[in-house]
This record gives structure tokens, C-alpha cells and sequence, in this order.
């Protein structure tokens, strides 16, 4: 069993925990994902890793309710644990196994949607530990649904906050702000990183591709087992087939085929969105039913 | 008294009723009819079924056992060779390893060697009989990768010698493809797997899940900073393969191994848990394997029409017989000499059908089996909602990839000497599919059980 230590709620169905797991703790880099298991029957769900702490052996997860299973996680407090909870799964990002000088010369752009700021954090934070300060555009629908912002601010170089309706910071999608950064204000960036909902990486990869900076995107596809296993999380990526789970999660974003992921990601929806039905028993749902596409 | 050429037949559920459940297809002997069918080996003095069995079970003597009705002795003569005796009673295939070497099998039916090793296993299971742990430990640490057959086997034979064994498991359960891959109907879980597994804990074997190793920790940091002094690697078979054939990625197209894991590791035929599964209503299942049985029989008892697509003829199917013919008996339809070429998808991405052509057999290929040849113009659709391809696997890099000095070969297989397991690592020792590609279980516990001795030697000499 893995003890969760701490439970919080960060916005309207985004919730953060911290959990006990010595083992992945000891060996988790930026851009690698853990799967928990809530009990006997629940499923094995591939979550971002958000931040972690060696010494105490803590896991940071945040995540966000999409489904039957991560409604029935959210009511999981301090002192509950996880049935399982495997990880590190998946490669670090790219930079960290790159020289240090090397990389101290590239301008890096992170681009972050919606839960997507969970795990754009680790990686900024392993950058600033290394004397490396990243520019982040932080974008969320609404005001209230922008996480991350104050621990973002203490590690990022210069943090764009935007959201699509204008409530907070800046007003519209996260593109709009890269064009600006890119077109208006003269910024150049050497690498953008990518990671949010399926469609706003998609359009990043369109713009960053006319902006010519090569990007790399964290691609979350269905998983079960997560090992390299059974092959439900390949992407189409350039022309070759990938697993996200050995291969990725991250790829180069100008690759990789966003509408045919898009369309894998729906596989299962209706019978999710059925289950959630079940759950909440006839009250009003808010997308992973994949027929009003609230969830992209 | 039947004839004497015929084996003592055994009860099976009926097909149209296992059609529509989960249940065990196979019944198994009782204790008359299981010392019935034992009268029927002839305790040849130079038994050749022991010869054909990858563990060396001696098999004419827990028959004698059984014929007096010794059933606990039994399963001590099988425990020397065997630590899981239930399952591959279940599993093996005994038509081509000790019942195909069987005298009786020259005149008339072998004797039901298999059958009687599972009466014997479930009569242990069932009376609590403890296998015969090691009377005091050595002090020596091994670690083993991976909780299939293979890992199962050196672990058990590693502790019976006095080792500390502890074995790690990636996934939540223990058993890998014993609770992954095999559906329940062939080899219950609870019942078979999780209860044999128990056994090998009664040896004194612990068990970490949830471990990954070459991601959670390498091997490497095992042995030198956990005190391992040696390492077996059992992490079993890899990524699933595809044909590269338009389509593939739509939605309904799935691995053999996601289907499988979907339905067995997370039960997702149980409507109680939590993970879905695609049942489909018209399926294709691609390839002629055990493991294209396995799913073509889940699918069909989630409620659909199932096709075998093989582009081989019935001869060649790689399946097991009992397996094809179970399949058969439950309405399973075979497309035979038939291949896939592309898969119709409709705009939302899901699958509407399959076009596949028709084949012919021509000049044997280097595996020695006729070449399948397309037959040309002979091209047509099949309607189907859902595609399991079964074509195999490819091996995992997790290992490989993040231990030094570990030879893997152009088939990305780990090196291991067949003999002992030794690699090309001082200290590590390797067995089962990530050695040879995906083959049986029992082959598996063979290759485990030849590292356990393997290791053995290496820590005496040490």
C-alpha cells in the first residue's frame, strides 16, 4: 500500500496529491509518469509525476476527473493509500541526459494547458536547479482552473499566464501568446515543449512548426499495463510506430499524428462516460463522454 | 474397465453452455478415474515421457503413486522436479512433449500424463500439502526478475536449496503471463495461480510488485547496493507486433495482449471492475497461435462472432489441438489460408471492416512450412467491428537497455547459455521469453529451472 500524505484540491475537478513512494521517488526524472491502482477493481491509471522528494520518498501527483476512476480517486484523503503505485515508467526528458553547457545556450519555451502545468514543473524546476532559466506560458480556460501558478513563478524565467475566456493574465488560447512572444516582442526560443490537452498541442506543433522551433510534446494515451506490453498506447509518429510507454511519453512534437491520436483516445469513451453516468447516477457531466468533446 | 488403448476420458463442460462463462473448461479427474487411467502406464524401465518433459518430472513414478492411491506421495515425487505442478497440468503441451513420447501412444491414446499431473496438483491445492522447503538457509541473496513460469521456477528451486530469493514483479499481480495472458477459463486464477504461487512463498520466497525493474531500479543497483549476489532475468516477451497494414491504429484494432490483459489481469469481463474492454459484435482475431485461441475465445464469450484470420492452412496452426478443437467445439469460425490487407476505418476512426485475401500453399520457407503465396484477384471484405492481432512479440528493452555489459542479439534476445542461464554478465542469469522470444511456459520453467542450478554453481564456487 502507498500512503497518501497529503490531498488537495487545485481547481474545479484538478486535484493534487502527495504519496508515499520511496522507490520511484528515489529514481524519478523530469518527463517520466507513475500508474496507480486505487483498490482491487480499479484500473491501473497512467498519472503525470508533478514533483518529487527524494529524502521524504515522495510522489506528487496532480490529476484531473476524466473518468469513473479518477471521480472515485478524487475522494481519496491523507491517511488513504493507493493499492499500487508503479514507477518511474517511461524516459526522462531529453535534457537531462544533454551537456550542461550545451544546454545552457538554448533558449527553451515551455508551454503548458491545463493539467499539462503538472508535469511542465518538474522539468522547469530541474532546470532552474541547474542555473537554467525557461520561459513558461501558463494557459487554463478560466481563472480559477490556472494551477501551479506560484510554484511556476519561483522557478521559470518569465511565466506568461493566459486564459482563454480573459478572467486572469493574459486574454486567449496559449498560441496567441507564443505568436506574440515570437512575432511581436522578438523572443527567440531554440526549443518549445509542449504539454497539455491533445488539441492545444496540436495547434503549439502547427505554429511552432510555421515558427520553425523544434517541440517536444508529452503524449498521454490510453495505457494499461505501462511496461511496453500491450501496445494500446502506440502513436503514429513520423512513419514509424511508437509505444509511449517505453518510447515516449515525450516525442518530437512535429511528427507525431495528433488527429489519429485524438480518434485512439476516444476508444473506450462511451463505455467510460456510461460508467460515470452510473456513478453520479443521472447529474450532468462535463466531457470524457466523448461526444461534446468538453474533455479536449 | 474401458479399453485399454484409450485414455479414461475427462469430463468438460458443455461448449454451448462455457460459450457464455468464464468457468473452467476442463473438469479434470477424480480419484477413481484418475487410478483408473494410472493402470495404464506400463512403468517402462527407460521412461521416455521423462525424457520429453523440459523439468525431468519422474513421471512413471507419481503415476505408481497414484495407481495406489498415494496421492500425497505423488505430489512429493512431482515436487522434486516441479513447483507448479497445477498449472502445467493445465498448460503444457503434453501431445508433443511427454505424451508424445509415450509407448502406449504407438498402439492406442498415451496415457493422460497431463491430466493426471492436475488431479495430482488440484488434490494438493485443495488438502494444503506443503511442498518440502530447505531445512536451513545459506545466507546468499538472489534476485529474480519477473514472477512468470520461469522466475516461479528458479525461485522455487533456488529456495529449496537455501537461498533468500526475492522476486520482483512489475505489474500489480503475480504470475505474469500465468495471470495476464492465459484466460481464466484454461487456468483459473484464484484457485490455480494465486494457490500454486502461495507454495512457492511457503518455500520462503518473498515477492516485491509493482516493481519495474531497469525503471524502478536496475539491476546493477541491486547487486550492488540491495547485497544480490546473483540475478535471474525472467521478465517474459515484449511489445506486441503488428502487420503494417493500413488501418491498424483505428480504434477496435488491439493487441492480443492488451485484449488479454484487459479481460484476465483486470478482469475486465467482471463488470464489477473498473477497466473496459471493446467485446465487439463481429470479431477477426489475426494469427493461429495458443494466444490467438486464448483471445478468440475470450472475445466469443463476450458476446461475439469470432473469426480466426490465418493465412496458413489447419495443418500448420502453431495452437495446440486440445486448444483448436475447444475452439472449434465453442463456435469459433476459421478463416484458414486467408490474410489480412487493410483495415476499413470510417471517418470517426473506428473499424467497419476488413478487406483480406485468400492464400495458397507453395514451396516450403526456412522454417520449413509451405510458404503462403496470395492468390491473385481473390481479394474481399469481411465485416468485423473489432481486430485482435496475435502475431507475436518483440522484446522488451527495459533490461537490456539499462544494464551494462548485457548481450542482447539481432533479435534483441538477451544471450543466455541454454545449459545454465549464464550471460554475458558475471553473476546474472537470464531464461524464458526474454531469452527466446515467446514460447510455451513449460519452456519457460525449463530454462528457470536450468538457472537455478546455474546459480547454484556459480555461488558454491564463489
Amino acid at each position: 500500500m502507498y500512503k497518501i500524505l497529503k490531498a488537495e484540491k487545485l481547481a474545479d475537478k484538478i486535484y493534487l496529491m502527495d504519496v508515499e513512494a520511496p522507490r520511484v521517488a528515489k529514481h524519478c526524472e523530469p518527463g517520466q509518469f507513475v500508474i496507480v491502482k486505487m483498490d482491487d477493481k480499479g484500473e491501473r491509471i497512467p498519472l503525470t509525476i508533478c514533483d518529487y522528494n527524494r529524502e521524504a520518498g515522495t510522489i506528487t501527483i496532480v490529476f484531473q476527473e476524466v473518468g469513473a476512476s479518477t471521480v472515485k480517486m478524487s475522494t481519496l484523503k491523507a491517511g488513504d493509500s493507493f493499492r499500487d503505485f508503479v514507477g518511474p515508467l517511461g524516459c526522462p526528458s531529453e535534457f537531462v541526459g544533454e551537456d550542461l553547457e550545451s544546454l545552457k545556450n538554448k533558449k527553451m519555451l515551455f508551454v503548458a494547458g491545463g493539467v499539462g502545468a503538472a508535469p511542465v514543473y518538474p522539468q522547469v524546476k530541474w532546470l532552474h536547479e541547474h542555473g537554467i532559466a525557461a520561459d513558461v506560458v501558463l494557459g487554463a480556460k478560466t481563472k480559477d482552473m490556472v494551477i501551479l501558478e506560484k510554484e511556476l513563478e519561483e522557478v521559470s524565467g518569465n511565466l506568461y499566464v493566459t486564459t482563454d475566456d480573459g478572467s486572469y493574465g493574459r486574454s486567449g488560447m496559449v498560441t496567441a501568446v507564443v505568436e506574440e512572444l515570437v512575432q511581436n516582442d522578438g523572443k527567440k526560443y531554440d526549443v518549445c515543449v509542449a504539454i497539455g490537452p491533445m488539441i492545444m498541442m496540436k495547434f503549439v506543433c502547427l505554429l511552432t512548426k510555421k515558427l520553425e522551433i523544434p517541440t517536444i510534446v508529452s503524449m498521454n494515451p490510453i495505457m494499461v499495463d505501462g511496461t511496453g506490453m500491450c501496445g494500446a498506447c502506440r502513436l503514429q509518429v513520423g512513419d514509424e510506430i511508437k509505444f509511449a510507454c517505453v518510447d515516449g511519453p515525450e516525442f518530437d512534437g512535429h511528427l507525431v499524428d495528433f488527429d489519429q491520436a485524438m480518434k485512439r483516445s476516444q476508444t473506450y469513451k462511451t463505455a467510460e462516460g456510461r460508467a460515470m453516468l452510473k456513478l453520479q447516477e443521472g447529474d450532468t457531466h462535463h466531457g470524457g463522454c466523448g461526444h461534446c468533446g468538453g474533455d479536449n | 474397465m474401458g479399453d485399454v488403448l484409450k485414455k479414461v476420458p475427462v469430463r468438460e463442460q458443455d461448449p454451448k453452455v462455457r460459450a457464455t462463462n468464464f468457468e473452467e473448461v476442463c473438469l479434470g479427474y477424480n480419484k477413481e478415474e484418475a487410478m483408473e487411467e494410472a493402470t495404464r502406464c506400463i512403468n517402462c524401465k527407460n521412461a521416455k515421457c521423462i525424457q520429453g518433459c523440459p523439468v525431468s518430472i519422474n513421471i512413471p513414478g507419481f503415476i505408481k503413486e497414484v495407481k495406489e492411491g498415494n496421492i500425497e506421495e505423488a505430489y512429493k515425487v512431482i515436487g522434486q522436479a516441479s513447483a507448479l505442478p497445477a498449472i502445467c497440468g493445465r498448460v503444457c503441451p503434453q501431445e508433443s512433449q511427454c505424451e508424445g513420447q509415450c509407448i502406449r501412444g504407438i498402439k492406442g491414446e498415451p496415457v493422460s500424463i497431463g491430466k493426471l499431473e492436475r488431479f495430482v496438483a488440484d488434490y494438493a491445492l485443495e488438502h494444503d500439502i506443503k511442498p518440502v522447503g530447505a531445512k536451513k538457509l545459506n545466507g546468499h541473496k538472489v534476485a529474480v526478475i519477473g514472477s512468470g513460469p520461469a522466475g516461479l521456477t528458479c525461485a522455487g528451486d533456488l529456495a529449496k536449496l537455501g537461498y533468500e530469493v526475492t522476486v520482483f514483479e512489475a505489474l500489480h499481480e503475480l504470475g505474469g503471463v500465468l495471470v495476464y495472458g492465459i484466460p481464466e477459463f484454461r487456468l483459473p486464477k484464484q484457485k490455480v495461480v494465486a494457490k500454486e504461487i502461495e507454495k512457492v512463498r511457503e518455500l520462503g520466497v518473498k515477492f516485491e510488485t509493482n516493481l519495474v525493474i531497469g525503471k524502478s531500479t536496475t539491476i546493477d543497483q541491486l547487486i550492488e547496493e540491495e547485497g544480490f549476489e546473483a540475478v535471474f532475468i525472467g521478465s517474459g516477451a515484449g511489445l506486441p507486433k503488428f502487420m503494417g497494414i493500413p488501418g491498424e491504429n483505428a480504434n477496435g484494432v488491439f493487441s492480443a495482449n492488451e485484449y488479454l490483459t484487459r479481460s484476465n489481469l483486470m478482469k475486465a469481463f467482471d463488470d464489477s471492475y473498473d477497466t473496459p474492454i471493446a467485446a465487439g459484435t463481429k470479431v477477426a482475431v489475426v494469427g493461429g497461435g495458443n494466444v490467438a485461441m486464448d483471445a478468440a475465445r475470450t472475445a466469443l464469450r463476450l458476446g461475439a462472432e469470432v473469426h480466426i484470420v490465418y493465412r496458413r492452412s489447419e495443418e500448420e496452426l502453431p495452437a495446440r489441438v486440445e486448444e483448436v478443437h475447444h475452439a472449434k467445439e465453442e463456435g469459433i469460425i476459421f478463416d484458414l489460408l486467408t490474410n489480412p490487407k487493410e483495415i476499413l476505418v470510417d471517418d470517426k476512426g473506428n473499424v467497419t471492416g476488413m478487406t483480406v485475401i485468400k492464400m495458397e500453399l507453395g514451396e516450403p520457407d526456412a522454417s520449413g512450412r509451405r510458404r503462403p503465396v496470395e492468390v491473385p484477384g481473390s481479394e474481399y471484405t469481411i465485416d468485423v467491428d473489432t481486430v485482435i492481432m496475435s502475431l507475436g512479440t518483440s522484446p522488451n528493452p527495459l533490461i537490456s537497455s539499462t544494464t551494462e555489459g548485457l548481450e542482447i542479439n539481432k533479435w534483441k534476445c538477451i544471450v543466455a547459455d541454454e545449459n545454465n542461464g549464464q550471460t554475458s554478465k558475471e553473476g546474472v542469469y537470464a531464461g524464458g521469453d526474454a531469452v527466446t522470444g515467446a514460447a510455451t511456459v513449460i519452456l519457460a520453467m525449463g530454462a528457470g529451472k536450468a538457472a537455478a542450478k546455474g546459480i547454484d554453481e556459480y555461488l558454491r564456487d564463489k
